[in-house]
């Protein structure tokens, strides 16, 4: 069993609500005086007789975790989760309200890059600057330094004060200095979402090393990409609390799910519209294979698309398309009845049902869908956004051991047969 | 939380425990000289800041006080012709001026350490203390430049005949600038945690350290005041200080010697004060700033 290295106790950081105090000295020696002498307090609003003092915002709120020694370990968590003010007490910039952080070896945190550069001072002097800021001692600079100035593809214009750099440069420096610190646990918030991409990439790639050399990373972001990418574990952090912790792919899948809070929808249906002249669609269902409107499937059941339209008058060329995302992100999927050559040619009026069968190839999650009747190339007749929501699930089988699990990379969910010839 | 095993644990393994704000003497000396480095590189980003693409450079050093004292001859010296123990009063306004600029940086600058430093001081720990010590130092520094030149005024005078009999209170010069740093540090600390939470306190210090020099002997001598006032005077601890600088260089006026111990006393008190503040302050003022 690997070290602990870190291990939070409790730690509840609490900020008061509304005004923090008088804001003048004049003031808060009032309402102190006032207090002293038991009189009323001057400064206290009217009407607030008993103003709670005492309303708190629990900015994080008893929290446990250990964090393994080599681990690295991202936070997610929406905007005012607590994983700010996590890292802000781990890296000593505030103190908690309540409890304790014990902490095995040296700490560097990483909220920004190039803290405390000074606009004056040289590429060199502000790497001696940052690194010194950061904790290193002069000598671990010396030594560091070519390896520094290489990273940060900068050796024309080190000796230039930095405000003559470019942002990029800058930052390349500043990310530069970061990365050759050595620290037993390295705290880094959302700063790599800096530089082009050749620099991200050789920016993650140097987070993977330290991870690699058995030191400890926590690492926030909101890429969950980037999460992926670079973190074995994962904390999932809401309102101050801790909700999930564990392997990376199962906290995230929580806080996607969790974040899209799936009110399923598996069927659209429209009003008549006399606005759209050409064509218009009724109705949109996805059924199983018991032809009951359904939104949670499990993985490779079939899935059957039903949609109800009309067609007003005789039409050229009109196709219905769908387009299904994955977790609100990229269209994993689009189709269209284009492939019937004959319909794309001529259409007659008249009211239709059309039914497909989605081709079993999601993985597990959530998947949104979009319609539309266009005339490719021409114009978009009715279009309907994000009508159909459903989630495929992987809790019958076991997928552990399957090529098709969300555990591993890509996109689609297939059943493959291997074939093997014994040849020699 | 993943083991279900949990490990006895033994405070030793821990090399840091991260703790609610504690008491008020929480300063980590050691902590603090790890970080030498740091205070080093402060001074020189101080000094780059303040005169880098400048034309003259740290000609300044000299040029500005140099300007100040001769303002001081000529508005108090000239018109207001306030008497200077008879000493040259080229001389006898340097001399005050050349402590007192220090003091007078110290504060300023200390004083503004939290809120001037907001962003960085959010974004990454290290000993807080180590920025206004660097500020004294960087003090120290010009101060000395000044006081070179003001030791060169000294020799011209006095070869060129003037009453000017520098004595052997000359060796206290070290404890003196020690406590007029250790003063400024302390009150500007002390400002400095206040500021935190009290904003006004900033504008008071820039002119409240206007208002203090003019209850500290330096255009006037303290010999030319009623007992009444003297008193007043030199329940600034900054007075006696300056006056005996005075008198050790230039060989005119008083010498003050118990008010220095009491100088000497209050510097102690402000700055284990300020210390303390500073220390309660800087955990948390990230909260409040």
């Amino acid at each position: 069993m690997s070290n602990t290295v870190i291990k939070i106790e409790d730690l509840c950081k609490t900020y008061r609500l509304g005004s923090i105090n008088g804001k003048t000295l004049s003031q808060d020696l009032n309402s102190l005086i006032a207090r002293i002498l038991k009189k009323e307090d001057p400064n206290q609003k009217i009407g607030a007789v008993n103003f709670d003092r005492n309303e708190k915002l629990y900015a994080l709120d008893q929290i446990n975790l250990e964090v393994k020694e080599g681990d690295t370990l991202g936070i997610i968590g929406s905007n005012g989760a607590g994983k700010s003010t996590l890292l802000k007490i781990l890296s000593r910039v505030t103190a908690p309200t309540s409890g304790n952080i014990y902490v095995k070896g040296r700490i560097a945190s990483l909220l920004e890059v190039g803290t405390g550069f000074h606009p004056e001072l040289t590429g060199r002097e502000n790497t001696y600057l940052n690194g010194a800021i950061l904790g290193m001692s002069r000598k671990e600079i010396d030594d560091k330094l070519h390896d520094i100035i290489e990273f940060a593809e900068i050796e024309r214009f080190i000796d230039t004060p930095v405000k003559r750099y470019s942002s990029g440069m800058y930052v390349r420096l500043a990310f530069a200095v970061a990365a050759h610190l050595e620290p037993e646990i390295l705290v880094v918030d959302e700063v790599l979402a800096v530089g082009d991409y050749q620099f991200q990439q050789k920016c993650l790639g140097k987070m993977g090393d330290i991870s690699q050399g058995g030191r400890t990373v926590l690492f926030v972001s909101h890429q969950l990409s980037m999460i992926k990418a670079l973190c074995n574990k994962c904390v999932l952090l809401d309102h101050g609390k801790v909700v999930k912790y564990g392997e990376t792919v199962e906290v995230i899948e929580e806080y996607i799910s969790q974040r899209q809070s799936p009110n399923l929808i598996s069927q659209a249906v429209f009003d008549k519209d006399d606005q759209k002249e050409n064509a218009q669609v009724y109705r949109v269902s996805i059924k199983n294979y018991q032809g009951d409107n359904c939104s949670i499937y499990e993985i490779f059941e079939p899935i059957t698309l039903e949609v109800e339209y009309e067609i007003k008058k005789s039409l050229v060329g009109v196709a219905l398309g769908f387009s299904i995302y994955k977790n609100q992100g990229a269209v994993c999927h689009s189709f269209d009845t284009d492939v019937n050559r004959e319909l794309l040619n001529k259409r007659e009026a008249g009211r239709y049902i059309a039914t497909v069968a989605i081709p079993p190839i999601l993985k597990a999650g959530n998947y949104v869908m979009d319609f539309t009747i266009c005339r490719p190339g021409l114009d978009g007749i009715d279009f309907k956004k994000g009508i159909i929501t459903f989630t495929v699930e992987e809790k019958t089988i076991d997928t552990s051991m399957c090529s098709y699990s969300t555990r591993r990379d890509g996109e689609f969910a297939a059943k493959q047969q291997w074939q093997y010839n014994k040849i020699d | 939380m993943l083991s279900n095993q949990v490990n006895e644990i033994n405070t030793e393994d821990w090399t840091m425990v991260i703790k609610p704000k504690t008491g008020w003497f929480d300063i980590n000396i050691r902590e603090l000289w790890k970080y030498r480095d740091l205070i080093k590189l402060f001074v020189n980003r101080n000094y780059a800041s303040m005169y880098k693409q400048t034309i003259l450079g740290p000609l300044w050093f000299i040029l500005s006080p140099l300007i100040t004292v001769l303002i001081f001859t000529v508005v108090f010296g000239n018109i207001a012709k306030i008497p200077t123990d008879n000493v040259p009063q080229f001389l006898f306004y340097m001399a005050g001026n050349t402590l007192w600029s220090y003091f007078a940086y110290c504060l300023n600058t200390t004083a503004t350490t939290f809120t001037s430093n907001a962003v960085l001081f959010g974004k990454v720990y290290f000993p807080r203390l180590t920025m206004p010590i660097s500020t004294v130092i960087f003090g120290l520094i010009s101060f000395l430049i000044q006081f070179v030149m003001f030791i060169c005024f000294v020799f011209f005078y006095a070869l060129s005949g003037s009453a000017v009999k520098p004595n052997v209170f000359i060796l206290i010069t070290p404890l003196l600038i020690i406590l007029v740093g250790l003063l400024g540090l302390g009150f500007g600390i002390i400002i400095s945690s206040l500021t935190t939470k009290y904003r006004d306190l900033s504008i008071l210090v820039t002119f409240g350290i206007q208002l203090w020099m003019y209850a500290t002997p330096i255009v006037y001598p303290l010999t030319g005041l009623s007992e009444k006032y003297k008193f007043i005077i030199l329940l600034n601890p900054m007075s006696s200080i300056i006056e005996i600088f005075r008198y050790a260089y230039l060989g005119s006026g008083s010498l003050p010697i118990h008010s220095l111990i009491y100088s000497s006393v209050v510097t102690v008190v402000v700055l284990l004060l300020g210390i303390a503040i500073f220390c309660k302050v800087e955990k948390t003022f990230m909260d409040t700033v």
